[in-house]
């Protein structure tokens, strides 16, 4: 009897391994899964797709090229992370003072199926008046985050709703679309803004 | 705003005091700094509240829910980012504080994730929000709201 029941946990342990060796496989290395992250992002002029902005222009990665962009990836439904970054790019902005209106500013959503024009228009007007927000198709999205080497995940929550994993991280481009640098999530702002101030110092040496 | 905080705090320390077996570290050793939390959207989305918990007692405390008017499904969460810069969030499960350490709940990290909010989270109004804790215990405090924008317990 107690043979049996430990036979049992054996077995029971050698499939838990498995199945968990599976999954590791399946999310790392599946055909035609998520390519591995830590990649640079390509360069703005070599990516594609259509998004809609917050006042309902058609924008793409075109609309960004000949000035200096810091984009970022989020969701309105998010209740900790992205208003942080919001707030934070926000105060950045604000630092950067008259500086900061030479570049884009970009809040890309990864819930386009909560995450409408409307929403992102009254959203984006909660913090500083350079946020642009952009949504469009999952597939667009998909495209963009792509391009970004960026990864997002919708993931349900007890309530019946759910939440979005995704990529924290805020990218910077130069004027001509070239991948600069990134901030990551929790990079305390004497770290931040001077690398914003890098990218829009670029700009300048690129015009004159 | 502080002096509020620390007075609801009292309040709430006074109301549970007599209630609570002097040998349990209860809760007359738990103060609740700092707590803010920001404007909602109307009520579809989770809100988050943020604050200090500090152990002041001599026995370690454990903190095992939340407890308010304002949210049908109030948790802790953890936000967490990995190396490869992607954060997730999840159920925090409980939270031991030893005797005189704190535990923060700041953005980007340990929250109080508001879930099925009963009314919109209005800025310049507070509602109550009650820490459990594992020995009964319980420590309300009354967090105000903050612009969507706000960035900390000072905005």
């Amino acid at each position: 009897m107690r043979r049996r029941a430990i036979l049992g946990y054996g077995a029971a342990g050698v499939g838990a391994v498995a199945l968990m060796l599976f999954v590791g496989w399946w999310q790392v290395d599946r055909p035609g899964g998520p390519e591995p992250v830590g990649q640079r992002p390509v360069a703005l002029t070599e990516m594609d797709f259509r998004l809609t902005d917050h006042e309902g222009n058609a924008v793409g990665p075109e609309t960004l090229i000949g000035r200096p962009t810091m984009a970022f990836f989020g969701f309105t439904y998010c209740p900790d992370v992205c208003p942080t970054t919001l707030s934070d790019i926000s105060g950045w902005l604000d630092d950067l003072g008259d500086e900061a209106d030479e570049m884009n500013v970009v809040f890309i959503t990864v819930d386009p199926e909560r995450d409408t024009v409307e929403t992102m228009a009254e959203y984006v007007g909660y913090f500083h008046p350079a946020i642009r927000g952009w949504t469009g198709p999952e597939k667009q999205i998909a495209r963009v985050a792509d391009g970004f080497r960026a990864t997002y995940e919708r993931v349900p929550t007890e309530s019946g709703d759910y939440t979005m994993n995704h990529t924290a991280s805020v990218f910077l481009f130069a004027a001509s679309g070239r991948f600069v640098t990134m901030i990551d999530y929790h990079e305390p702002r004497e770290f931040a803004v001077p690398k914003i101030g890098r990218v829009l110092e670029e700009q300048m040496e690129g015009a004159t | 705003m502080k002096k509020y905080i620390l007075t609801s705090t009292l309040a709430a320390l006074f109301a549970l005091g007599g209630l609570s077996v002097p040998a349990l570290a209860g809760p007359e050793d738990v103060v609740v700094e700092n707590a803010w939390s920001r404007a909602s959207i109307g009520m579809n989305r989770p809100g988050a509240a943020y604050m200090t918990i500090r152990n002041t007692g001599d026995e370690p405390v454990t903190l095992i829910g939340l407890a308010t008017p304002l949210a049908m499904m109030p948790e802790i969460h953890e936000t967490k980012t990995n190396a490869e810069g992607v954060s997730s969030m999840s159920p925090a499960g409980e939270i031991a504080i030893a005797p005189g350490e704190s535990v923060a709940l700041k953005p980007g990290g340990l929250h109080a994730m508001l879930m099925r909010l009963q009314e919109p989270m209005r800025e310049g109004d507070t509602f109550p929000l009650t820490l459990l804790f594992d020995d009964g215990g319980e420590v309300t405090v009354e967090v105000p709201i903050l612009g969507i924008a706000a960035r900390g317990p000072e905005d």
